[in-house]
């Protein structure tokens, strides 16, 4: 009886997720007259590649002196003149730079075979470190303040929770318009509660604020799922507790850091690993608002995946890509497991 | 006595917070829909005032019209009903059997398989997604047309992977765990087959985990988005998330655009609000891991 479920699960999910593995290490594409081949770590290397380059400034050949433009700034040899047909260093062949930094007279410059997935991958990680604190304690602040024992409360948990029930697709391209540089809505909220002195922004047209605005919009979307979680944890906290620190003339916050916050040990670990593994997948919120712009500052991994994987027919950089994130994610769930065990006494 | 005045004014004092939470979350909702009564020119004009959010101004339906000129948008509905209504109810049977066997019966491997099967959890369909999508484009079918290779553009391909799920098997085979096994011997000894006392015995106890688990396969059929982008290239199939796409576009006619996320949001929002204690217990039910 057990068959119909087990066979499905196992050719669409554990067959597909082994089948990532596999192709992560050929070229296999969507498409392809030429036969499949094992091309070993050549897509990981594509991929995750880097280097650092020293640029010496550039010195006249009879004087040693370095070489100084019109305004008096050294003059250094371009990135390109080591990265393209440089049979020197074959390994830097093709790289591109991601970012640079003075040090002393020279420059330290950072190359990457592929810098706009390096993107991904840090937007990715800053995305899971905003959100998984932020949205946990928003999500259990709310939770305490609908486990308030006032008349009609549960009108509020009903509200709280209603964006969740609603489709981030939905959610994003609402929000698009809200975020909007000229005509949206909260631009008009700022300017009202400042009395006209803020500035609009183009929230998602600005690469230093296109990330945060998703943030933002994700939290606003998401926090409900946790309160509820949350307030299941509190709910199964004894009411004897609160009454017996009552008695002791503890404060809020003593009753928080000694009774709420130990009470909800096992709640915290769940709703930590549940936010944590949904922040990594980030996928719909890019493709519908950013598309992973302005500049690939909202590149994330899942988005990338989709690029190589669907877009480009590329299925084995998709795989391999897909490889990465999955042993990011599993090493960040033992990490949290480990620091979360039970300690014993 | 001036008890019930004390009393009454701190209390009232402490909605004040959840009330301006409250309209955090009901403002972009409640925008959406007034938007969807405006044309889109008054629209942009409204975002700039409280007007946004008032029905005022020239209110008519006429974006709603236009959206359905647009785009195939009942058809858009009638794929997404479709494909969610069929997944919900294959799941749900699928995965009941399944926990029964794997809670009532003795068979070789059932641990074991068991224990593969809950690991699954930790898979996301993103990380899935590429190789699912070459993998499902080699399946062979048989359906009207005789036997087919691929399955991309059509129902099958939206609905058969997700007919069944380790979250479903998990929460059943919580749930028949704690039933007492003595109603099941008894009908055992009275005869009755393990399909009788499936249907018989156990599933008409099992109406609060059918909810739950009916409720999550819903919210995450109706709102799935990246396999049915991968999937659906032809118009015929596509279910409302990726038929989204006909309004973007250079000039964006907002108007149309809040109309057609008021039409695919605002059913999903009235059954929310009607079974609203059996949602949010069914998200509460998957905080409690044994």
């Amino acid at each position: 009886m057990a068959f119909p479920a087990t066979a499905i699960i196992g050719l669409f999910i554990i067959v597909p997720f082994l089948l990532g593995f596999y192709f992560a290490f050929t070229n296999q594409r969507m498409i392809s007259p030429n036969p499949t081949e094992y091309v070993g770590t050549t897509n990981f290397h594509q991929l995750l590649d880097l280097g650092v380059l020293t640029l010496e400034p550039e010195r006249d050949p009879a004087t040693h002196e370095v070489k100084k433009d019109v305004s008096g700034v050294a003059t250094y040899p371009t990135v390109r003149s080591i990265t393209r047909n440089n049979p020197d260093m074959p390994y830097f062949d093709g790289m591109r730079e991601w970012f640079s930094w003075h040090s002393g007279d020279n420059i330290k410059v950072v190359v990457a075979r592929d810098v706009v997935f390096m993107k991904a991958i840090v937007n990715t990680f800053l995305f899971v470190l905003i959100v998984a604190p932020l949205q946990g304690a928003i999500a259990l602040l709310l939770a305490m303040m609908i486990n308030q024992k006032l008349p009609g409360i549960n009108i509020f948990r009903t509200i709280y929770f209603m964006p969740v029930v609603v489709s981030i697709v939905v959610v994003s391209l609402l929000w698009r318009f809200i975020y909007s540089g000229d005509n949206g809505l909260l631009n008009a909220i700022l300017g009202f509660f400042t009395f006209g002195t803020f500035n609009p922004v183009d929230w998602l047209g600005n690469s230093a604020t296109a990330l945060g605005s998703i943030i933002a919009m994700s939290i606003w979307q998401a926090v409900g799922f946790h309160m509820v979680i949350w307030l299941s944890g509190l709910q199964t906290i004894p009411v004897s507790l609160y009454e017996a620190s009552d008695i002791e003339g503890a404060t809020s916050w003593q009753k928080f850091r000694f009774v709420t916050w130990p009470g909800l040990r096992n709640t915290a670990i769940l709703v930590l690993v549940v936010i944590t593994m949904q922040a990594f997948t980030l996928f719909s919120q890019i493709a519908v608002m950013t598309q992973g712009g302005p500049v690939d500052a909202t590149q994330t991994i899942v988005f990338q995946a989709v690029q190589h994987g669907y877009a480009k027919q590329d299925i084995a950089t998709g795989s391999a890509i897909s490889v990465i994130l999955f042993i990011i994610v599993i090493t960040i769930s033992l990490i949290q497991r480990y620091l979360t065990r039970e300690k014993l006494a | 006595m001036n008890t019930s005045s004390t009393s009454l004014s701190p209390s009232r004092w402490r909605y004040l917070p959840l009330v301006v939470v409250a309209l955090i979350f009901i403002f972009p909702l409640e925008f959406m829909i007034m938007s969807s009564l405006k044309p889109s020119q008054q629209l942009l004009a409204d975002s700039n005032s409280f007007r946004a959010f008032l029905p005022v101004g020239d209110i008519s339906l006429s974006n709603y019209y236009a959206a359905f000129e647009r785009a195939p948008v009942a058809l858009f509905l009638f794929n997404s009903v479709f494909i969610t209504a069929t997944t919900v109810v294959l799941a749900l049977f699928l995965c009941s059997v399944a926990a029964f066997s794997f809670v009532f019966l003795q068979w070789r491997g059932r641990d074991t398989i068991l224990t593969i099967l809950l690991t699954t959890l930790v898979i996301p369909i993103e990380i899935i997604a590429v190789p699912l999508l070459l993998l499902v484009n080699k399946l062979p079918w048989i359906g009207l047309n005789g036997l087919t290779i691929g399955w991309l553009n059509s129902y099958q391909v939206q609905i058969i992977p997700f007919s069944a799920d380790a979250l479903s098997v998990f929460l059943f085979v919580q749930y028949f765990k704690d039933l007492p096994r003595e109603m099941i011997e008894a009908a055992r000894i009275e005869g009755a087959s393990w399909w009788q006392v499936y249907y018989k015995v156990i599933m008409p106890l099992a109406g609060p985990v059918t909810a739950t688990a009916a409720i999550l396969k819903f919210l995450a059929m109706y709102n799935q988005f990246l396999w049915p982008l991968m999937v659906t290239q032809a118009e015929q199939y596509r279910p409302v998330m990726v038929g989204l796409q006909y309004f973007f576009q250079l000039n964006i006619a907002w108007g149309e655009v809040m109309a057609y996320l008021t039409l695919i949001t605002v059913p999903v929002l009235i059954f929310y609000l009607l079974l609203q204690r059996a949602f949010i217990a069914s998200i509460a039910s998957t905080g409690i891991k044994g």
